[in-house]
């Protein structure tokens, strides 16, 4: 079937709104980091400004405690995400191909875990990860954030379990494939999809998170980047052009990290394997 | 060696019985039909051969040794699955070759074994190809293929022609015909629901019903003398024709007085005791004969459909109720709404009491 051309493009300017109104704050955050001090205010609003300079970032690098930051959340998001996909793949399989008594149960509980208000949940944390010194620590994060997103990465992992015909493992079980062998040359091939979106999921929800970091963490050390951004927040000013600067430079390791796994988000990996 | 004996076997899903007690010895090089109403449990007592599914109760034999626990990969057996269950991410001569470097053959070896499939299946010019730039036809050549590498003692098929389309089915029955002819000692169990598959490949047809087998035979005697009424319906089509009547002569031949105002004459024998007993006479639509005189009934012919080389008529049944069909060869556009008699060759009358033949007793 051939579509009209009037609704393509149609639909090719509905999908331009929508990238334009997307992006237009990444690109303000881009200007206001080029903009020297001097013309932030003076020039009024314009698209860009007439002089542009990269001090904001020279400064945020070499004179702030920004690097600090960002290597914090590095590892913590890093972390995160890899010890989530890990436990969500393990988890979202047996939830996939095994049936097991307290399967409904398990899955019940998972989701009452998600129905709560964070607010409400930050304080009893604190009491408990208090006594375990696991405040004011990274590995404290870590494990807050795998703890919150363990259960919506299991679905996630599940449903992408649940995309791989059954036969394929019967097929390789007849094949001779051991459990083992079976996982790791059909099963993980075709799910590798499914890893790089939880991967990117969590690793970006870590990497953005404030509240818990904020509450958890006191004192630069261990603070991570969106606690950090509030650095350039004092008391009689905000420093606009620093603080842009450092999103901007946080944006960074999320796009390397989709550039990285984006080839394995392409669907269609398991197109082939049944009917005709 | 390659026999295989079913000795008593259960299976239930939980609660649910499946199958209960189902007994079968299949000979060395024999080609195993199984067919059966959708549900009946064919795929089951496939995967419990192949090691998919636990058995309930009873002992599998392959081979004389006991395999009830045995892991499918040393069983001996390969399986096609009605999906093809390709791995999507391996190309076809890696399909092929996974279980070989599983085994931990030479490669000189796989490579032989591997083209050699790939030839006897017209897959040469596709072995670098991923399965989903083939045709469905090829898929399912593969599938045969990577089955056919593994040199396995026992194939087991489970409605592998069901996804291709009728020019295709044709084409790739006839080579599975081929194929087992090339390997006449290796065993095969084919599942299928399709008449014609099971009366041009099997060597024994098992029909399933009812948790059980209902018959085990060649396809000639399935069709010639069947041991009920389901078995006289499953196999053929369209479904043998059924008539209510009464026994009022008994012997060598026996005469059937129908509800509907005929007679029928059978060849079943019967036993003088057997008077009056009510029976149903059953008569295979292409063995219906339009005749003029007395017949086993007449009706109003409702339907026709013209097939081209035969026709078949849809016939009100006499006392009402389903429409008995009558196969005629040739072309008889006249017929419609026109009311004949219809008769039948005494040796191709069945008898029927309760559902059992009175063939077997
Ligand atoms: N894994 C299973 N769990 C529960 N019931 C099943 C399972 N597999 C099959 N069944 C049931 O067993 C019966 C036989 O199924 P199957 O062997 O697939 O039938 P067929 O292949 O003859 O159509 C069906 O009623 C089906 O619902
Ligand atoms: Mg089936």
């Amino acid at each position: 079937m051939k579509s009209k051309p009037v609704l393509t493009i149609l639909h090719r300017l509905a999908i331009l709104a929508y990238v334009v109104f997307a992006l237009f704050p990444l690109f303000w955050l881009l200007k206001v980091s080029v903009t020297p001090n001097d013309l932030l205010y003076s020039e009024g609003v314009r698209m860009w400004p007439s002089r542009t300079s990269f001090d904001h970032y020279a400064f945020v690098i070499a004179h702030s405690a920004f690097p600090t930051f960002f290597k914090n959340s590095l590892i913590v998001a890093g972390s995160t995400a890899v010890t989530v996909t890990i436990l969500a793949s393990l988890a979202g399989y047996a939830l996939s191909r095994f049936n097991f008594k307290a399967k409904y149960w398990i899955v019940a509980l998972m989701l009452i875990t998600q129905m709560f208000p964070l607010v409400m949940l930050v304080a009893p944390i604190f009491k408990m990860l208090s006594p375990l010194g696991l405040t004011n620590s990274l590995t404290g994060l870590v494990i807050v954030y795998t703890a919150f997103n363990v259960p919506f990465a299991t679905f996630l992992m599940q449903s992408f379990f649940d995309g791989i015909p059954k036969d394929l493992e019967e097929a390789a079980m007849i094949d001779g494939a051991t459990q083992f062998v079976a996982f790791r040359q059909i099963i993980l091939p075709l799910t590798l999809p499914g890893i790089a979106a939880t991967l990117g999921f969590v690793f970006t929800a870590a990497w953005s998170e404030l509240l818990f970091a904020l509450m958890l963490i006191s004192g630069n050390d261990s603070s991570t980047f969106p606690v950090g951004l509030l650095t350039f927040v004092s008391k009689f000013s905000v420093d606009f052009g620093q603080m842009m600067a450092a999103g901007v430079l946080a944006l960074i390791p999320a796009c390397l990290f989709f550039l990285l796994i984006q080839r394995y988000l392409v669907q269609g990996l398991t197109a082939g394997a049944v009917k005709g | 060696m390659a026999s295989i004996d079913i000795q008593s076997i259960r299976k239930s899903f939980g609660a649910f019985p499946v199958l209960h007690g189902v007994d079968l010895t299949i000979q060395d090089g024999e080609f195993i039909v199984l067919v059966g109403p959708s549900g009946c449990g064919k795929s089951t007592l496939l995967r419990m051969i192949a090691g998919l599914e636990r058995i309930s109760g009873g002992d599998l034999l392959i081979g004389g040794q006991r395999m009830n626990d045995v892991p499918p990969a040393q069983r001996g057996i390969a399986m096609v699955f009605q999906s093809y269950a390709l791995y999507p991410h391996m190309t076809v001569r890696q399909n092929m070759e996974f279980a070989l470097q599983i085994a931990r053959m030479p490669k000189a070896e796989i490579d032989k074994a591997v083209e050699n499939a790939a030839r006897i299946l017209q897959l040469t010019p596709y072995l670098d190809r991923l399965p989903k730039a083939l045709s469905g036809g090829q898929r399912q050549r593969v599938a045969i293929g990577r089955a056919i590498v593994r040199d396995p003692k026992v194939f087991l098929f489970d409605e592998p022609l069901s996804n291709l389309d009728a020019a295709l089915r044709v084409a790739t029955r006839i080579e599975i015909a081929q194929l087992k002819e090339a390997m006449p000692d290796r065993t095969m169990i084919y599942v299928t629901h399709d008449q014609v598959e099971a009366m041009t490949l099997a060597s024994r047809i098992v029909v399933l019903a009812r948790k059980g087998i209902a018959q085990v035979g060649t396809p000639l005697e399935l069709y010639e003398r069947p041991v009920d009424e389901f078995v006289a319906q499953f196999i053929g089509s369209p479904a043998m024709n059924l008539l209510a009547g009464e026994i009022i002569a008994t012997g060598a031949e026996t005469v059937v007085r129908l509800d509907g105002g005929g007679t029928a004459r059978s060849a079943v024998p019967t036993q003088t005791s057997d008077m009056g007993r009510k029976v149903n006479i059953g008569v295979r639509p292409e063995d219906l004969l339009a005749v003029s005189g007395d017949g086993l009934f007449s009706g109003e012919v409702q339907i026709v459909e013209a097939l081209g080389e035969v026709t078949q008529l849809y016939v009100a049944r006499p006392g009402g109720g389903a429409h008995i069909i009558a196969k005629l060869p040739g072309i008889h556009p006249d017929l419609r709404h026109k009311t004949v008699t219809f008769g039948a060759d005494p040796a191709k009358v069945h008898l029927f009491a309760d559902g059992r033949s009175l063939l077997y007793r």
